[in-house]
């Protein structure tokens, strides 16, 4: 009995927690069709009818599907060439002996615990002398490597690949090639997935590379556009209009997560568990 | 299988690891020895850069604003670290618990990550929107739920400022957080949980004796993660403050004043010494972090 107790509480708790993930959210939609002056003057969950002026306001200033559409072409390409160019690394360094595989093992350990920012200044600087400012190629073709994705994929494929199958299709004649398309990608997909999406979401919410990189605003991508919204008054001067911009950029992420959390759940607890 | 032939199969390694291993040549490993040269140059990002030695970096030793960002960046990390872990380590203790045998970890699960997938920009907008001090949602629920008279200016104030970057850094990662605490948990062998059941073992001893110490691997790779994460401070307080640190320079962070010193005022060597400072500092509190978990293995 006492532990019933207590187990709803602690239910509680957790439905309460769970609220206040979402109740900013639900904020951000329910002021995105409120006018500037029904936020200014109070809060309240019940919609508004200024959703329309509010898609003029922030239409005026920028093109939203335009955003959408940038972020979405750069986030498609890099995740795609993530996921081709980190599998057939990952297979290349799980299957292959070959001189040099384990110095390309080493950095890419190494390369996983690098932060970021140290190699941020040489890259604009290379990207600059190779005349590729405001240009999406910096953006996309450094997908092709991926430490940590072929980190992951490598593990991935040590557990579940056996190497009778592997000498089953060399016996039949296939080629390497041939058996990395018909017979490796499939078993890996699983794992792909998992990273594919991690990367998706990480080159869709990235802001620093694009912000510094792009400089046309036809070219931006959706979180440099939201970024950019402080300079324009009108959108400043109405706080629906801003909310309207958030919800634009976060809802797509919400839908697929509501069909893909199963997924990205499993990919961050293998980052747990692989120590 | 000949000899010989088993070795052309394994000369197809070289072919398929050449698009990774150029790419990251070129993307990766160029630009961060690039960055390690500049670090040692006067460079404005055009032009040649000239050779200084070690002044870049005597110069960000001595500078006050450098220290005041690390401050900044330390004291919020402390914070939402605390929070974070502490609120991920509650969570855990809560749903691995094993005579409550809490439901619904999945459904709990995913909304607890959900904030984690939103694109930082967004989150700081939606944030610095809710958090206007006069016409902010959270004031006016405050007020109208009479806690507070009149509202108050979070992100005008050093030290509220401070707290609110903490506390939404922690409200993004304790789901990411929990979710690879919880994992470490499901990966212990049901077996000792048993055993320490059948040997009379309570709750409390059982989580003291069994599920920190074999969570240790798992906690230090979270302690780790997010100290490269949190040093590396940016987007939050950069799109909070309009990119200038403001209150009183209290949201400035070594990452800002990076970029600041890069992109604003031109001076990339002088950048790349604080990025090269930063790292080595990182490198260090991660030996720290790393020893003083496994000191007690040692004794």
């Amino acid at each position: 009995m006492a532990r019933n107790i207590k187990k709803t509480v602690l239910h509680v708790c957790m439905i309460l927690l769970s609220l206040l993930c979402l109740f900013p959210f639900l904020l951000m939609i329910v002021n995105a069709t409120r006018t500037g002056n029904e936020i200014m003057t109070g809060f309240s969950l019940i919609p508004g009818q200024a959703l329309q002026d509010n898609w003029e306001t922030v239409s005026g200033y920028f093109n939203l599907f335009r955003g959408l559409g940038n972020s979405l072409l750069i986030a498609v390409c890099s995740t795609a060439l993530t996921a081709y160019f980190s599998s057939l690394t990952a297979f290349a360094l799980a299957v292959y002996k070959f001189k040099g595989r384990n110095v390309i093992f080493t950095g890419i350990i190494i390369f996983m615990m690098i932060p970021a920012q140290l190699g941020l200044l040489g890259f604009y600087d290379l990207v600059n002398a190779l005349g590729l400012v405001d240009n999406y190629i910096p953006l996309i073709i450094p997908a092709i490597a991926s430490p940590a994705t072929v980190f992951f994929l490598r593990q991935f494929l040590m557990s579940t690949l056996s190497p009778a199958l592997l000498e089953a299709a060399r016996i039949d004649g296939a080629g390497e090639i041939r058996i990395f398309h018909k017979i490796v990608l499939p078993i890996m997909s699983p794992g792909i997935a998992t990273m594919s999406i991690g990367a998706f979401i990480a080159s869709w919410n990235s802001y620093l590379m694009p912000m510094i990189l792009l400089t046309t605003p036809n070219k931006f991508t959706l979180p440099v556009m939201i970024a950019s919204m402080n300079a324009s008054q009108d959108i400043v001067a109405n706080q629906g209009a801003i909310y309207l911009a958030v919800a634009v950029s976060v809802i797509p992420i919400l839908i697929a997560f509501a069909f893909l959390s199963r997924y990205i759940i499993s990919g961050i607890s293998a980052g747990g568990v692989k120590e | 299988m000949t000899g010989k032939k088993k070795k052309d199969i394994n000369r197809m390694g070289y072919l398929f690891v050449a698009p990774f291993v150029i790419v990251f040549l070129v993307f990766s490993a160029y630009p961060v020895i690039r960055t390690l040269y500049l670090s040692f140059t006067q460079y404005k990002g055009f032009g040649e850069p000239v050779f200084l030695g070690l002044a870049n970096y005597q110069r960000v030793i001595t500078d006050p604003i450098f220290w005041t960002a690390l401050g900044n960046t330390a004291k919020i990390w402390g914070i939402n670290i605390v929070l974070q872990l502490g609120l991920a380590f509650l969570l855990t203790i809560v749903f691995s618990d094993i005579k409550y045998k809490m439901r619904g970890l999945s459904v709990y699960r995913a909304l607890f990550y959900l904030p984690n997938l939103i694109a930082a920009t967004s989150v700081a907008f939606l944030f610095k929107t809710l958090l206007d001090w006069q016409f902010g949602s959270l004031n006016q629920i405050l007020i109208s739920a009479g806690l507070i008279k009149s509202g108050i200016n979070w992100l005008g104030q050093p030290g509220t400022a401070q707290l609110v970057v903490a506390v939404i850094g922690a409200w993004m990662w304790f789901g990411n957080s929990f979710i690879m605490l919880m994992a470490g948990v499901q990966g212990i062998s049901k077996d000792y949980f048993e055993a320490a059941a059948i040997d009379g073992a309570g709750r409390w001893r059982t989580f003291a004796s069994i599920t920190i110490p074999l969570l240790k691997p798992i906690l230090l790779y979270v302690a780790i993660t997010s100290l490269i994460g949190g040093l590396q401070l940016f987007d939050i307080p950069f799109l909070i403050t309009d990119g200038a640190g403001a209150p009183s320079n209290a949201l400035n962070t070594v990452v800002m004043y990076l970029y600041n010193s890069a992109f604003k005022y031109n001076n990339v060597g002088y950048a790349g010494a604080i990025a090269y400072l930063l790292f080595l500092i990182i490198g260090v509190v991660a030996v720290i972090e790393y020893k003083v978990m496994y000191r007690k293995k040692e004794d």
